[in-house]
């Protein structure tokens, strides 16, 4: 029988396998960042072990760091003295750092993939959910945590159970307007945050051939929000383009040889998968969450849903809790919910097309009164690109801030955070209770709707900018 | 990391369900660079409130956490279960765990053992009634025990068997798997030229090839 993009990319890494044992796979590329990374170099020292591979390890700095006065030290002494530990790891074990201020630096699963670091059929984790987002390329790429880190660091291993998998087919063609978030939000809601759990997804169909890499990313990125192990997506010519001329992609003959073997880890025609969803992508619409779980997502043409609408009884609770969390009222329509802050950036949209995306539609208008609207790129690079286009004066003009490279307000480490009380539309990945400050209530939403949004003050579409 | 056989203790009702990773510890106590202190983060944001059943004067000394479905997902912070262990607790109870949760917490030494959600119910309302019931958590034999007479509850929990295996003989991930170095040089020696290296460093975009 066949094998499924997700099983030969395993099989070629199985270091060993024993019965009654997981296997023991080999990692093709360990990132790292300043959070979850502490603890593992201080287990290597306390049992006087090192890194097997620091060249296939790469760090930079994150989740603390500021946003804004870059070039001054982190004010926080517990941040500051965060990233200054990561920087002296760095140093003492040989690992290669891009830290505050490098041309390099950047969310880590931004930077991973400009660099041409991420490669089809790879395997790639890090102490951090997103790890996902490389799953993009092909490769296999999972979050890890701490005590993982230390094992990888030691060994370039980790021991793995293996995974059941799962097809998510979108087929048909995304309607305009309609974005890879909407796309992954709808499924979430669809399959329930849950959904995913224990299996490898692979993304595939008409809907996600048509999908632009970084879109492509936007996808994987969010495949831990439904409790999937790792989503990945068959490496095709869009994938190639991509890489192509990245600092780390193979050269001359060597690039030949990986794009023939790459392209044979499509899964074959007679390979089976455990489970398989169905998406109709010519159905979908801009699509936003109401509750405090990615799942809890509706059409933005849609209303506030009432917890007595859920057969489930887990569910409704969390829906009456949410609902409470979040002060809203069921049968509001979403279209009518005011918010105060608006973020486009993160991981999962802080990429450069994420930013044309919203400059284009923010082009000409204002940020309504009161709202204050953060751009953040998700690397320098982004950020110089960005800025090379324009961009920036675009949104300054608009009256967003414009901000340097961080993970900033997707998750309440560093200085951008949501007040008690305050209401984000966020273009990131979480609306976890206080996930982006204290009491903050978050609606998560695509680079689309993030900049209508800012405009009128209100949720809304790019559509109703043009009907304004 | 300490063995676990079998525990017997009190036992905390947690009636929630997606309890994630954020709730268990917030962001902002993930900013430390030690291994352990975390017991303030644990559910920090819910603390503040008087009735929240970690605050009930019965639930202190408490060593496991029985929790609703789909506990401990999101983040990958293991901070998470270095909080639970922090506070005290040494098995948490769910009918099922966030895929890394779970993980880490087999790393960490924290029993995490998926429990049926009748057998969670069933303890949460025997809890609710007798807060200070004894709870058995039997790895070994991969049983939950409480209650006596008619409230008594009896059932297995499910645990992969090499976690278990790890647990029951608090082993040493790292030192285990070092144990094959040999397999790990033999595999590198295989591996193609063509794979990513981060070093030497390359920043610059390359020239193009002739």
């Amino acid at each position: 029988m066949g094998r499924t993009l997700a099983e030969k990319v395993w099989d070629e890494h199985i270091v060993r396998r024993a019965d009654a044992e997981p296997d023991l796979l080999y990692i093709d590329l360990h990132l790292v960042h300043e959070v979850t990374s502490p603890q593992a170099f201080d287990g290597l020292r306390l049992a006087g072990r090192t890194i097997r591979r620091p060249d296939l390890t790469l760090a930079t700095e994150d989740h603390n760091i500021p946003t804004l006065n870059i070039d001054q030290p982190i004010a926080d002494p517990v941040s500051r003295t965060q990233v200054e530990t990561l920087r002296r790891n760095c140093a003492e074990f040989g690992v290669r750092l891009h830290p505050l201020g490098d041309a390099d630096q950047g969310i880590v699963h931004v930077v991973g993939p400009q660099l041409g670091l991420t490669q089809p059929g790879t395997t790639v984790v890090c102490g951090d959910s997103h790890t996902s987002t490389h799953g993009a390329f092909g490769a296999l790429a999972f979050g890890i945590g701490t005590s993982e880190v230390e094992h990888v660091l030691a060994t370039q291993t980790l021991t793995q159970s293996r995974l059941r998998t799962m097809a998510v087919t979108v087929q048909g063609t995304l309607p305009a307007g309609v974005s890879a978030k909407d796309m992954v939000l709808a499924l979430i809601a669809q399959v329930g945050t849950g959904g995913g759990q224990g299996y490898v997804v692979e993304y595939r169909g008409k809907a996600i051939r048509a999908l632009s890499m970084e879109a492509r990313m936007t996808v994987c990125n969010m495949s831990i929000e439904w409790g999937a192990k790792a989503g990945l997506i068959a490496p095709d010519e869009v994938t190639f383009d991509y890489l192509r001329r990245r600092p780390h992609a193979p050269q001359g003959a060597d690039w030949d040889a990986a794009v023939a073997h790459w392209r044979a880890l499509a899964t074959d025609d007679d390979a089976q998968y455990d489970r398989e969803v169905v998406l109709d992508a010519s159905a979908l619409a801009p699509f936003v969450t109401w509750g405090t779980n990615p799942g809890q997502g509706v059409p933005l043409s849609a209303s506030v849903p009432a917890p007595d609408a859920f057969d489930d009884l887990d569910d409704r609770a969390a829906a009456e809790r949410a609902l409470e969390y979040m002060a809203l009222v069921p049968g509001t329509p979403m279209r009518a919910i005011e918010v105060d802050t608006v973020f486009v950036g993160s991981c999962t949209n802080g990429r450069i097309e994420d930013l044309r995306t919203a400059a284009a539609i923010i082009d000409g208008h204002h940020v309504a009164d009161a709202i204050r609207m953060l751009v953040v790129p998700g690397s320098v690079r982004v950020r110089l690109q960005a800025e090379a286009e324009g961009l920036d004066v675009v949104f300054k003009a608009a009256g967003a801030e414009w901000r340097g490279a961080g993970c900033s307000m997707c998750l309440g480490m560093n200085p951008d955070t949501l007040a008690p009380g305050e209401r984000a539309a966020s273009t990131s990945n979480r609306n976890f209770e206080g996930r982006q400050g204290k009491g903050g209530r978050t609606h998560l939403v695509s680079p689309q709707v993030a900049a209508a949004t800012a405009v009128l003050g209100h949720l809304g579409s790019p559509a109703d900018l043009v009907e304004a | 990391m300490d063995r676990f056989t079998t525990l017997t203790g009190t036992a905390v009702p947690l009636r929630r369900s997606n309890v994630d990773t954020d709730q268990i510890i917030p962001s902002a106590y993930l900013k430390r660079v030690s291994r352990t202190g975390f017991e303030d983060g644990l559910f920090a944001a819910w603390r503040g409130d008087p009735h929240f059943v970690l605050n009930r004067p019965e639930s202190a000394g408490a060593s496991i956490l029985v929790a609703g479905s789909d506990f401990g997902t999101g983040s990958s912070r293991e901070h998470a279960v270095w909080a639970l262990q922090d506070y005290g607790f040494k098995a948490v109870l769910s009918p099922r765990f966030g895929d890394i949760f779970g993980s880490n917490a087999g790393k960490a030494g924290l029993l995490a053992a998926q429990t049926d959600a009748k057998v969670v119910a069933a303890l949460w309302d025997l809890l609710d009634r007798q807060p200070h019931a004894a709870v058995t958590v039997d790895l070994q034999a991969r049983t939950i025990v409480a209650g006596a007479d008619g409230d008594r509850i009896e059932d297995s929990f499910d645990i992969d068997d090499y976690t278990r295996w790890r647990l029951l003989e608090g082993l040493d991930d790292v030192a285990v798997t070092l144990s094959h170095e040999q397999d790990i040089t033999a595999y590198e020696a295989g591996r193609p030229s063509w794979k990513p290296r981060t070093l030497p460093a390359r920043v610059e975009a390359p020239v193009e090839a002739q």
